[in-house]
């Protein structure tokens, strides 16, 4: 089993404040994993690690084995086929929601090779596609700001898949949506996964139970715990820490 | 096509036609000139102003740049356009010199300053028209978009750049004419400046050259590339991890604003027949973003309808109360942020929409 995803020892701080503190973590390829745990854990900082936003101080950061994600910006991170979507849903809102599908899809991202793009038809299926999977077909005309705030997190999905990336992270997917809108979306992660390498961050314990996978507690930094969702719950540290409270 | 020349475009379009045929014939070919001379010079330099605002219009009202130093960019292009005139005087001028501007005769210079070399060429000066302007928008962009310095920042550092170059420009040693700047021009490709005739045609210049930016900007609006704009200004992170990187896209879209803006400067300095220092101070570059705030950003046609409204209310006003009209500016810019947030396009497409709507309604009942 090879790890799309390794860290080792990373330590990153903000002012002293040390808020990635040897935190080390192995994603298989194909794997869905879950990541709990409480604010400040550093679960948001690990995020903007793996995606070149932030840089950290210590501690190696490899992709696919070979490739060191420490050394890669934003857009070079997506480049390399990881996705990210963000806890607020942020879609851009002037565009109508076909232009974001649009945006997102897998293409050149050279200046010039935008500025001369034609829209292909395969391109044009794929969008209508997606649109269909995320149930927003009938939306496709509407400028995504007139979208609720449910739909704008679909949106958002559908965007992310549209850039056929290999590692999809994806932060507090279930904020702001109703229980069956819940329930879908840990359906359609559950199906990704196995195609897709998946990392969830969640609060909401009843979405990472019915992810059904593999769960990671951090706390303060570092990984507290690891296993499945009720061996991790039997942990009495994080009961105390995290589900205890 | 049809996208690229849409309903508002269409209207603008059809309207500058009418004014490109009617002020030219009216001063040239009529009994009596019902068009004075000035009229014609004056919109002429209308339409200069009306071009600079669509150029900051594609990179405030698309990308979200708040340039702030615009007026730069039109200066130097009115430089560089001055110096072929200023090159075009020769012998005519005060002090005769076949080669020397008189102000460098007046600074005992001995020879022309290199960067003054191949200006007597017109094809050089057009060129240099667009790249002086460009390579200054390239080299800022690429430090400022490159460390991610955006916001007010970004306009901060645009204001700073224009003055900076306005206090290089004042001084004697730069060999730009200092305090005066460039003036007593003669000529223009062998046409003679104060004629009816030349003036028309720049008029016609003018207004061809606001088409083509126009239509430029709305091509690159409506591209890939356009929503990629528009996806820096709503949400710029979200655009970064969907892996553009943004500050090439930045900078694209500044050089081209910026090279607009040159052209503009550039058919600007023979109409009004000088370009001196003032052109870079501060206050000019503000005034652009006020048209574009005022004709409604983001709609390019509206930036342009914006620019020659508040250039005639400037005419107007500084003619018959001129201590009022930096109140009426100001004023004027309180109330459109205030009241009119999509500017006044975007008043009357609403107007308009609202009329349309009412007579509709009944038709559809009476057959």
């Amino acid at each position: 089993m090879t790890a799309q995803l390794y860290l080792d020892g990373v330590e990153r701080s903000f002012d002293g404040f040390k808020a990635i503190n040897g935190l080390s973590l192995y994603v298989a390829k194909g794997e869905l994993r879950a990541i709990i745990g409480p604010n400040g854990a550093g679960k948001t900082t690990m995020m903007d690690i793996i995606t070149g936003k932030t840089c950290p101080d210590k501690g190696e950061v490899f992709w696919n084995e070979k490739i060191d994600l420490t050394k890669i910006d934003e857009a070079g991170s997506a480049r390399l086929g990881i996705g990210r979507k963000f806890q607020k849903p942020t879609v851009i809102e002037s565009l109508s929601v076909e232009d974001n599908i649009s945006l997102a899809l897998k293409t050149d991202r050279s200046v010039f090779a935008t500025l001369f793009a034609k829209r292909s038809v395969a391109q044009e299926e794929r969008i209508t596609e997606l649109l269909t999977l995320v149930r927003l077909e009938g939306e496709r005309a509407r400028p995504a700001a007139d979208l609720s705030h449910g739909q704008k997190q679909w949106l958002e999905i559908g965007m992310l898949l549209a850039q056929e990336p290999e590692l999809l992270l994806v932060d507090e997917p279930a904020a702001g949506m109703t229980d069956d809108e819940t329930m879908r979306t840990a359906e359609l992660l559950r199906e990704l996964a196995g195609k897709h390498t998946v990392i969830v961050v969640e609060h909401d314990m009843e979405f990472v139970r019915a992810l059904n996978c593999k769960v990671t507690v951090l706390h303060q930094g570092r990984v507290l715990a690891e296993g499945s969702i009720d061996h991790v719950s039997a942990n009495p540290e994080v009961v105390e820490v995290y589900l205890g409270r | 096509m049809t996208r690229l020349i849409d309903k508002r475009m269409g209207f603008f379009l059809i309207a500058l036609f009418i004014a490109v045929v009617l002020i030219p014939v009216g001063n040239l070919m009529m009994e009596g000139k019902p068009v004075a001379s000035y009229v014609v010079q004056l919109s002429g330099k209308y339409l200069c102003y009306a071009l600079l605002a669509v150029a900051l219009d594609l990179v405030w009202g698309y990308c979200g740049i708040l340039s702030l130093g615009h007026g730069a960019f039109f200066a130097l292009g009115g430089y560089a356009m001055g110096m072929y005139l200023m090159r075009q005087i020769g012998t005519r001028g005060v002090y005769g010199d076949p080669v020397l501007p008189d102000f460098m005769v007046f600074l005992s210079y001995d020879e022309l300053p290199w960067f003054w070399l191949g200006f007597d060429q017109f094809w050089f000066a057009a060129i240099m028209v667009m790249v002086v302007p460009g390579a200054l928008a390239f080299i800022f962009g690429w430090f400022a978009f490159r460390s991610r310095v955006s916001g007010v920042y970004l306009s901060i550092i645009t204001q700073a750049m224009t003055y900076a170059l306005m206090l290089a420009f004042f001084r004697n040693e730069m060999g730009f004419g200092g305090n005066n700047g460039l003036t007593d021009f003669k000529d223009i490709l062998g046409y003679e400046l104060q004629s009816d005739a030349t003036r028309a045609g720049l008029f016609i210049a003018s207004a061809v050259a606001l088409v083509a930016g126009l239509l430029i900007a709305k091509a690159i609006a409506l591209s890939q590339l356009g929503k990629v704009l528009i996806g820096i200004r709503d949400a710029e992170s979200r655009t970064r991890f969907l892996g553009y990187r943004v500050e090439g896209y930045k900078l694209f879209v500044f050089v081209v604003s910026a090279m607009m803006a040159g052209v503009a400067g550039a058919l600007y300095t023979p109409q009004v027949g000088i370009i001196n220092p003032g052109e870079f101070s501060p206050a000019n570059s503000i005034e652009i973003v006020i048209w574009v705030a005022l004709g409604g950003r983001g709609t390019l046609v509206g930036a342009a309808i914006g620019a020659i409204f508040v250039a005639l209310a400037k005419t107007m006003l500084t003619g018959w109360i001129p201590e009022i009209w930096l109140f009426a500016l100001g004023g004027l810019f309180v109330f459109v942020t205030l009241f009119m947030p999509r500017g006044v396009l975007g008043v009357i497409e609403e107007g308009w929409t609202k009329l349309r709507r009412k007579p509709t309604a009944p038709k559809e009942v009476t057959p």
